[in-house]
């Protein structure tokens, strides 16, 4: 309960702050030094915040589908094949640091926002592929075995009985995937892509420090809000399947 | 008998052949201006007979074949491909030019990703025994450093950049080493006792771990970025704080940032192996009269092992990667390299950053599932 009053205060704060940025400059003015401007004005703060928060989404909607198709595919029988190399490239893909995927995209992609949405989108592909994968090879035998009984095609035991079963890991692997593209899109500013590390970086620059904790806090709160509202949908989607 | 398809090898082939048909590497005049791409036979003077006999093996690999054979065929095409980029790159570079650079293009990058992908598979088939597995990966670590050390790749764009700094790069790596070692260390010292004090606190674990997962949501770059003024201010105004290395810039500050996200994996690790262990084990051990610090040293401590090895992969790992992020606050490591080349759009630069933290990670990783593999063997 706690928990929940905290979260809807963090996420007013956020809103109030996006909304008007001056109003707090009170709030920001002792972590300036040399009467520097306790807040960003280069860009408004909320369409950074805009931009990054659809450079996440698009990111990680476009790799829960990919990832989502993949692991249905070599789960079937048509693709056992490549279940070994997939398990291989899921484990060893994610020792890839997301920073370096990202510093990598560039020399293909260009500056701006392409190469770090192609980076979140090849490193959000890896949690979401490994939760989908748990989830549907770890199915309780016995439902399987009574799905089957029922006379259902593959097609609808793969709709109507495994996806159900595996909603909850493969929103946890959501989750992930979201949290850290949202990590690392700030990152991202640092190849010229419109992000809210902007104001961090211009921080650093500046050694502003109002500007630092801005930039953190903002992207910090809005991860926490994501973390939280994807682990109450996996709660729910727990409690669908009967596992409270 | 008719030879079968093999599915996984079409996969590899295609990717293969795609690397062929492209360009191998880029000629550029200077460091920072777009090159010309030049496939392999445009390359090497005997770049046709190789072109050829790559593809064989790539189209030969669509074929069923003893998983020792593909892993052989495998490695000797990486080989293949690492070896033709470097004679590229020499026979390229006109003599006495020290600005040209001959950097890996789509080609290369594609062909060395087909055979990674044909080992990577040849391996997971095999599925070779535990000591077999460090055999492999210290053949490959031993095999790339004779590579390296040979000066047949020494003509590649990203081997004359690590030749104009090989000083700074030793200090880098050294720093980068100290980061990601050096954190781990620090959350081992201080998250093992709270995991284990939170064992036995039932009513603090919730609030304790919902904070520490806080911490893990916040960005890297901010955390980074708000440990200097907080470490500047202590090291100004805290008395002997600065006499104790406590400083605002440097490797300091982003050695806490690492250090404060590697302590929930090891704190709820922690906690995981210890509720993990059997209640019977632990009612035995109490049952032979063994006091509260010999039960968790001699019982729960080594039982819990597999799980405290996975926590020290999962935050090596991450902090190898994190501590590219402590180059753009000057606090060194690899990351120097990576921003210091994105700025100058010098990607030479990027990739003497990016290659050797990605290789650092991938051993590291492989290394310690190694160790997780063979101590769940022993608990």
């Amino acid at each position: 309960m706690i928990g929940r009053v905290l979260l809807a205060l963090a996420a007013a704060v956020l809103v109030a702050f996006l909304a008007s940025p001056d109003s707090f400059a009170a709030v920001f003015e002792p972590f300036t030094r040399n009467n520097a401007p306790p807040i960003y004005r280069q860009t408004p703060l909320w369409s950074l915040t805009l931009s990054h928060l659809t450079l996440v989404a698009l990111a990680v909607v476009a790799s829960t589908v990919v990832a989502l198709v993949l692991a249905v595919l070599v789960t079937r029988p048509a693709g056992r094949e490549f279940l070994p190399l997939a398990r291989t490239i899921t484990s060893v893909g994610q020792t890839f640091p997301p920073v370096a995927v990202l510093a990598l995209a560039v020399p293909i992609m260009g500056f701006g926002a392409g190469p770090t949405l192609v980076a979140l989108f090849l490193y959000g592909l890896l949690p979401v592929f490994e939760n989908t994968l748990a989830g549907l090879t770890t199915q309780p035998p016995n439902v399987t075995e009574a799905a089957r009984g029922m006379g259902l095609t593959p097609r609808q035991r793969l709709w109507q009985v495994e996806l159900p079963l595996a909603l909850p890991v493969i929103l946890g692997g959501m989750r992930l995937t979201a949290v850290i593209s949202l990590g690392t899109a700030t990152i991202g500013s640092t190849v010229a892509a419109r992000t809210l590390g902007e104001v961090i970086i211009a921080g650093l620059l500046s050694a502003n420090t109002a500007f630092v904790l801005q930039g953190g806090l903002v992207v910090g709160i809005i991860a926490v809000l994501i973390h939280e509202g994807f682990q109450a949908l996996e709660r729910r989607a727990r409690a669908r399947i009967g596992q409270a | 008998m008719r030879p079968r398809l093999d599915r996984p090898g079409l996969l590899f082939a295609i990717v293969g052949l795609a690397g062929l048909a492209l360009p191998l590497v880029q000629f550029k005049p200077n460091r920072i201006v777009p090159g010309e791409g030049l496939t392999l036979p445009a390359a090497l003077p005997w770049g046709w007979p190789l072109l050829l006999t790559l593809a064989a093996v790539l189209v030969a690999g669509c074929l069923r074949w003893p998983s020792v054979l593909r892993l052989g065929a495998a490695a000797a095409g990486l080989l293949t491909v690492l070896l033709a980029l470097g004679a590229a790159a020499t026979h390229l570079t006109p003599p006495d030019d020290t600005l040209a650079r001959v950097a890996p293009a789509a080609g290369f990058w594609l062909m060395a990703l087909a055979f990674a992908l044909m080992l990577a598979d040849a391996l997971a088939r095999m599925n070779p025994a535990l000591w077999l597995r460090w055999l492999i990966l210290a053949g490959a670590v031993a095999s790339m450093g004779v590579l390296l050390a040979s000066g047949a790749l020494d003509g590649v764009s990203v081997m004359r950049e690590y030749a104009a700094r090989q000083d700074i790069f030793l200090r880098e790596a050294r720093a980068h080493l100290t980061l990601a070692f050096g954190s781990l260390t620090l959350a081992l010292l201080v998250g093992l006792p709270l995991g284990v004090a939170l064992y036995q606190a039932r009513r603090l674990r919730g609030p304790v771990l919902s904070v520490l997962n806080i911490l893990q949501t916040i960005p890297s770059l901010a955390l980074f970025g708000v440990m200097i003024p907080i470490f500047g201010w202590i090291a100004a105004n805290v008395p002997g704080a600065a006499q104790a290395g406590v400083a605002g810039i440097g490797l300091f500050p982003a050695l806490v940032a690492l250090f404060l996200y590697s302590l929930l994996p090891v704190v709820s690790n922690t906690l995981t192996g210890l509720t993990g262990v059997n209640p019977a084990t632990r009612e035995a051990a109490i049952g032979l009269g063994l006091t509260q610090p010999q039960l968790l040293v001699q019982v729960l401590i080594p039982l819990a092992l597999p799980v405290l090895l996975a926590a020290v992969r999962i935050v090596l790992v991450q902090n190898i990667g994190l501590a590219v992020i402590a180059g753009l606050i000057g606090g060194g490591g690899f990351g120097t390299f990576v921003f210091q080349g994105l700025n100058q759009t010098a990607m030479d630069l990027v990739l003497l950053g990016a290659l050797p933290t990605i290789a650092l990670a991938l051993i590291a990783g492989i290394a310690l599932d190694l160790l997780v593999r063979s101590s769940r063997r022993t608990a």
